[in-house]
């Protein structure tokens, strides 16, 4: 069976991130960039499935400009086969990153496609349930784990105060949550490999999509800072404080 | 202005983070339904016809929405959409999961964890793990959107909202339900404890949590962990506290062994008071902590125990 991993370049998870002075955006200049880290964990879980036999081709794929072929050549050295990138300045919305997605899985017809629950730049948690309305797929979110069982496919998801079992008919979409693998580091005899590996580039244009934006950002600030308290000398002291002074215990 | 919002609950118990989101949709504005969809749920539906500022309370009661499978609940909502310009859900597990699906049925984009209305277009949201603070306008005409809870007041409940009930039945046939395995507890919910207490990787392992166990118990406190001590195996996922995990604002935060990475506090800077406790007085966690003590933690939760 095939798999088509979306992927998305964002901001290093480490990096903390600046806010412009004029406060239209965050600033990105020179700043370090890599996959996604819940995109990294899709594009595992896809080789995973291939060691394991079940899985026959991995398509990475993502959306953006030219930069974002850094990290397609990352996928394909962690064990995707081919992928695609589909050109575009625009930072599109959730809806019309699932709209482009969509074509693609018409043109591919994969059976699974695997994505991160959530970017870390956008922090939205929508791109892959969208794409399973608009495909009409149904959706096994925050995956912690993926078994397929014939024309089907049990994920067991991370939902609140505990895990959650689901049955989804093939074909199917999966996000994953943290816990569903430990991705793997490539090998340097993979990233040389993954130099040779097919990228096929389409512009987002030819896709024939209206990719209007549906949301504006007006503004982006930095977040109110929280002064640092006191360092207390004992138990007693914090005891004594929080009862007096916060009171928060009684 | 009519709003649609989805309550959150488990079929026995109305979720109190749905009193949270109804305020958002009060600071919206407009005629308020609150959409009950689950399967055996009267006790949810006696609750939400309660709940203050609501008007009507819509109510899918069938087994195709027992276990909230968004298949079928995005369908049910989207066939609802029409008499409403906003819907809401709360950012919980199960809102994130069916929301984003219901905006793609409708083709329009989604608004998610919002942590204040400026307008009735206009929401200010979180991004970057909070290390950045968006303001969004939705150019939409019908606008779906996800509430985070800790920027938003519970409203009261001595309110009496007209019952509805709809015969539609949504079953997408597309999945099912195979099982759920639930961390039972005497704790409080993590998202609704009024005091958490968190372990990081200072905990050193998953035994250690148990000193944590001591002091939930005497200020009603639910249990967290950092995302390092998940990733370290010590305790399960749903313990998380963080950007990818649960955002809390609890009255009281104790961080145990937590260094602060930005994840984290993207979890927690909201708490009201923020106490830390840590040996190494580098620590991010201090700068953000009202109270720190610099102490082994090994020496510091016994005695904390001890003088509660």
């Amino acid at each position: 069976m095939k798999v088509l991993v979306p992927i998305k370049r964002v901001i290093d998870y480490n990096v903390k991130v600046r806010v412009k002075p004029d406060h239209s955006n965050v600033d990105l200049a020179n700043t370090k960039m890599a996959i996604n880290p819940f995109c990294e964990i899709a594009v595992e879980e896809a080789v995973r499935l291939k060691e394991a036999g079940v899985v026959t081709e991995i398509i990475a794929i993502s959306i953006g400009d030219k930069s974002c072929q850094e990290q397609l050549r990352t996928a394909l050295a962690l064990g995707a086969d081919r992928a695609i990138q589909i050109d575009t300045d625009e930072s599109l919305d959730a809806l019309n990153i699932a709209k482009l997605l969509q074509k693609v899985v018409e043109e591919e017809q994969p059976q699974l496609v695997i994505l991160g629950k959530q970017s870390i730049d956008s922090d939205n948690n929508q791109t892959g349930q969208m794409l399973a309305a608009l495909t009409g797929m149904p959706q096994g979110t925050f995956a912690s784990v993926v078994k397929v069982d014939g024309d089907k496919v049990n994920v067991t998801r991370e939902v609140d105060g505990g895990l959650q079992t689901v049955a989804l008919n093939l074909p199917a979409i999966v996000t994953t949550d943290l816990r569903l693998n430990e991705p793997r580091y490539a090998s340097l005899p993979n990233i040389m490999k993954a130099k040779r590996k097919p990228l096929a580039v389409k512009p987002a244009a030819d896709f024939g999509l209206n990719l209007t934006a549906r949301t504006k950002l007006l503004k982006v600030t930095p977040p109110a800072e929280r002064q640092a308290g006191i360092v207390v000398e004992s138990i007693d002291e914090l005891v004594e404080k929080l009862k007096n002074e916060a009171k928060v215990i009684s | 202005m009519s709003i649609l919002v989805i309550a959150e609950h488990d079929n026995s118990a109305l979720k109190a983070e749905t009193l949270k989101t109804v305020n958002a949709a009060q600071k919206i504005g407009g005629d308020i339904t609150l959409l009950v969809a689950g399967f055996d749920c009267q006790n949810v539906v006696d609750a939400a016809s309660k709940v203050n500022g609501v008007s009507k309370v819509l109510v899918a009661d069938n087994a195709a929405y027992e276990y909230q499978l968004a298949e079928n609940v995005s369908l049910l909502i989207t066939e609802l959409a029409a008499d409403y310009e906003h819907i809401l859900a709360t950012a919980l597990t199960t809102g994130k999961n069916f929301m984003p699906r219901v905006a793609a049925i409708l083709d329009v984009a989604q608004i998610s964890d919002i942590i204040a209305v400026e307008s009735s277009d206009t929401f200010v949201r979180p991004i970057y793990a909070g290390n950045a603070i968006a303001t969004v306008q939705s150019l939409d005409s019908k606008k779906v959107i996800t509430v985070r809870t800790t920027g938003f007041d519970a409203v009261a409940t001595d309110g009496n909202a007209e019952i509805i009930n709809l015969d539609t039945v949504t079953d997408a046939g597309i999945s099912s339900h195979v099982s759920d395995e639930f961390t039972v507890s005497e704790r409080p919910d993590l998202g609704a404890a009024s005091v958490v207490i968190s372990g990081g990787r200072g905990m050193q392992n998953g035994d250690n949590f148990k000193l944590l166990d001591g002091i939930a118990d005497k200020l009603g406190a639910a249990i967290g962990a950092s995302r390092a001590a998940v990733d370290a195996g010590f305790v399960p996922n749903d313990m998380q506290v963080g950007q990818t995990g649960k955002i809390v604002a609890p009255d009281l935060y104790i961080a145990v062994g937590i260094s602060g990475a930005i994840q984290h506090l993207a979890g927690m800077k909201d708490s009201k008071v923020i106490v830390a406790i840590n040996k190494d007085p580098e620590a991010p966690i201090f700068q953000v902590a009202d109270y720190g003590i610099v102490a082994d933690l090994f020496d510091a939760l016994p005695e904390l125990e001890s003088k509660l």
